[in-house]
């Protein structure tokens, strides 16, 4: 069976999330042979075993931290090289992207970013991606050398599905190219103890509507009762009410989660683009106008300061 | 020695028009109003400021597309950048992202450059992979998706805002560096930039100028195919209530009956 390359992104040894969905949807294609480089890449083995890599391919050196993306691309080539895989699948992160991008014009093959969704056809893996603010859903597939295809987080289930494993050294030789971004300082964002926006089964979003950084912590309180993500529209983050890493829409994340919660959001085409293709949407907006109620499953007109404790009082009520 | 910028745009289609498929699985361009890519924008303001905080230097805004494209250079222009090159060759029509990275390595070559500057993103292919890319064929530093830049020195130094980490990072020019929306709001064109601007140049070039064989790029050069494009059906209507004093509750009641609580 065809082998498929898996980039692992981890930190200090522990998984994220898409990757292990990675090995989900390199399963339908193949055998999964993933590669995790940097500190703690010999520590990734045991999840990566337990969700399906046959074999994990690692390589530790201080240019995967020092330096911006080139290393990396230096030792996927290296991987790509010594496996000759039918794909490698990358996860859709801003620098999951660059590194793909740069690994497919190496090896001569076209890239696919974003994808959704991902199966085996008779001319090699088709990838389902959503398109133009998610208003179109296409399928394609690189049409020359390894495909190479980025996936977003979401897009499949994590399942457990034991394989071997094995730990084999990867060895890499470092490009001319790969010091020539250094990374000269870098500050660890701070945890909010919440999950990762784009990983989260379930985002509780503020918007406009919310007006003003300090009653961001209705939209907080909601969300720590559901155990979600908190996004904001873009106008909350231009308006410095929120951070710039919780923006979900066109120029931030774009989220797929079980639950999409849009509060004082009108829902203008730019936040769509990043939270159409949620399971199910629900939005608090005292606008009955606002376009953001043409894509819920339930909505309520009302005001959010009224609507969304009530709301949170009720879930703690029912939890007991 | 004069610092050499080229910003790199696209004329996209609007994002707020009705955006859809041609016949041939490509964007269509014909049926919504184009514009310079508003992540672009933000590539002309560093531009700009950079090319203002330095001695001497010039700003160069490059594009390919149709005919239609020289608004989006227009608009550039009238910002304040100082020339214009335009790529256009009706063998480009359907060119992916690996054969639009070749094009802009070659012009950009072609035109001579110490910093190239481009946007996060395009707003209708969204991929974020063409400053990598043109990085990766020019070989030169990459320090891409940075919400402040700024070159001193020949020196070019920004910070990149990741998922996980905040990082500085440090490249020295020749380099291709990519900003977000981040990055400081886009000047609007004054007046005087306007009519200034209808007399900035314009170079027209075409394949045969970039040394680019027809086969290496557009639809059927791609690296990737389109197979299928369907349009998402609208969601079904959903339950909307207005709040009487028991919005938040009837809201409880239907997250418990979809199994969210």
């Amino acid at each position: 069976m065809a082998e498929v390359l898996v980039y692992v992104d981890h930190l200090d040894g522990a998984v994220r999330k898409p990757t292990l969905e990675l090995l989900t949807l390199a399963r339908r294609i193949g055998e999964p042979v993933a590669v995790a480089l940097g500190n703690g890449a010999a520590d990734t083995a045991a999840t990566l075993a337990e969700h399906g890599a046959v074999k994990v391919l690692t390589h530790d050196a201080a240019e995967y931290a020092d330096y911006l993306v080139v290393p990396k691309v230096d030792a996927l080539q290296a991987a790509h090289e010594a496996v000759s895989p039918a794909a490698v699948l990358v996860p859709s992160s801003a620098e999951g992207k660059e590194i793909a991008a740069r690994l497919a014009l190496r090896i001569g093959s076209g890239i696919i970013t974003d994808a959704v969704d991902l199966e085996a056809g008779a001319e090699g893996p088709v990838a389902t991606q959503s398109v133009f603010a998610a208003s179109f859903t296409t399928k394609s597939r690189v049409a020359k050398g390894t495909p190479v295809i980025t996936v977003k987080p979401n897009s499949a289930a994590v399942e457990a599905a034991p394989a071997a494993g094995a730990v084999e050294a990867l060895s890499v030789t470092f490009s001319a190219q790969a010091t020539g971004t250094k990374v000269t300082s870098r500050t660890p964002r701070e945890s909010t103890g919440r999950p990762e926006l784009t990983e989260a089964a379930i985002v509780v979003s503020g918007g406009r509507g919310v007006n003003g950084s300090e009653n961001f912590s209705v939209i907080e309180a909601l969300a720590d009762q559901l155990g979600a993500a908190v996004g904001a529209s873009r106008a909350a983050v231009d308006a410095g009410w929120y951070p710039h890493t919780n923006q979900v829409g066109q120029t931030g994340k774009s989220v797929s989660p079980q639950l999409y919660i849009a509060n004082g959001i009108s829902g203008a085409i730019q936040h769509r683009a990043g939270m159409q293709t949620s399971k199910t949407i629900v939005a608090v907006n005292k606008d009955a106008e606002a376009p953001i109620f043409d894509l819920v499953d339930y909505g309520v007109v009302g005001d959010l300061f009224e609507v969304v404790p009530q709301l949170t009082e009720e879930i703690k009520t029912r939890k007991g | 020695m004069s610092l050499r910028i080229v910003v790199t745009v696209k004329y996209v289609p609007d994002a707020t028009g009705d955006r859809h498929f041609a016949d041939d699985l490509t964007v269509d361009r014909d049926d919504v109003d184009g514009l310079l890519s508003e992540l672009d924008e933000y590539a002309v303001e560093q531009a700009l400021q950079i090319s203002e905080n330095a001695d001497d230097a010039e700003v160069t805004v490059l594009t390919i597309g149709p005919e239609d494209a020289k608004d989006a250079l227009r608009k550039a222009l009238s910002m304040g950048a100082d020339k214009a090159i335009h790529v256009e060759d009706d063998d480009l029509h359907g060119t992916d992202a690996i054969g639009t990275s070749l094009v802009l390595a070659k012009a950009i070559e072609k035109a001579g450059y110490d910093l190239v500057i481009s946007g996060m993103a395009s707003t209708d292919g969204t991929m974020g992979v063409v400053p990598a890319l043109v990085a990766e064929r020019l070989g030169v530093p990459q320090v891409t998706l940075l919400s402040e830049v700024s070159v001193e020195d020949g020196t070019v130094t920004g910070r990149r805002d990741g998922d996980t980490a905040s990082e500085q990072l440090q490249a020295q020019l020749p380099a291709v560096v990519s900003v977000t929306d981040q990055s400081g709001e886009a000047r609007y064109p004054s007046f005087k930039g306007i009519m200034a601007a209808k007399k900035k140049p314009v170079e027209s070039w075409d394949l045969s100028d970039l040394d680019i064989e027809a086969e290496e790029v557009g639809l059927d050069g791609a690296w990737t195919k389109v197979e299928d494009a369907t349009q998402r059906p609208a969601r079904t209507a959903g339950t909307i209530v207005k709040d009487e004093g028991e919005g938040g509750k009837q809201l409880a009641e239907f997250l418990a009956g979809q199994k969210f609580i």
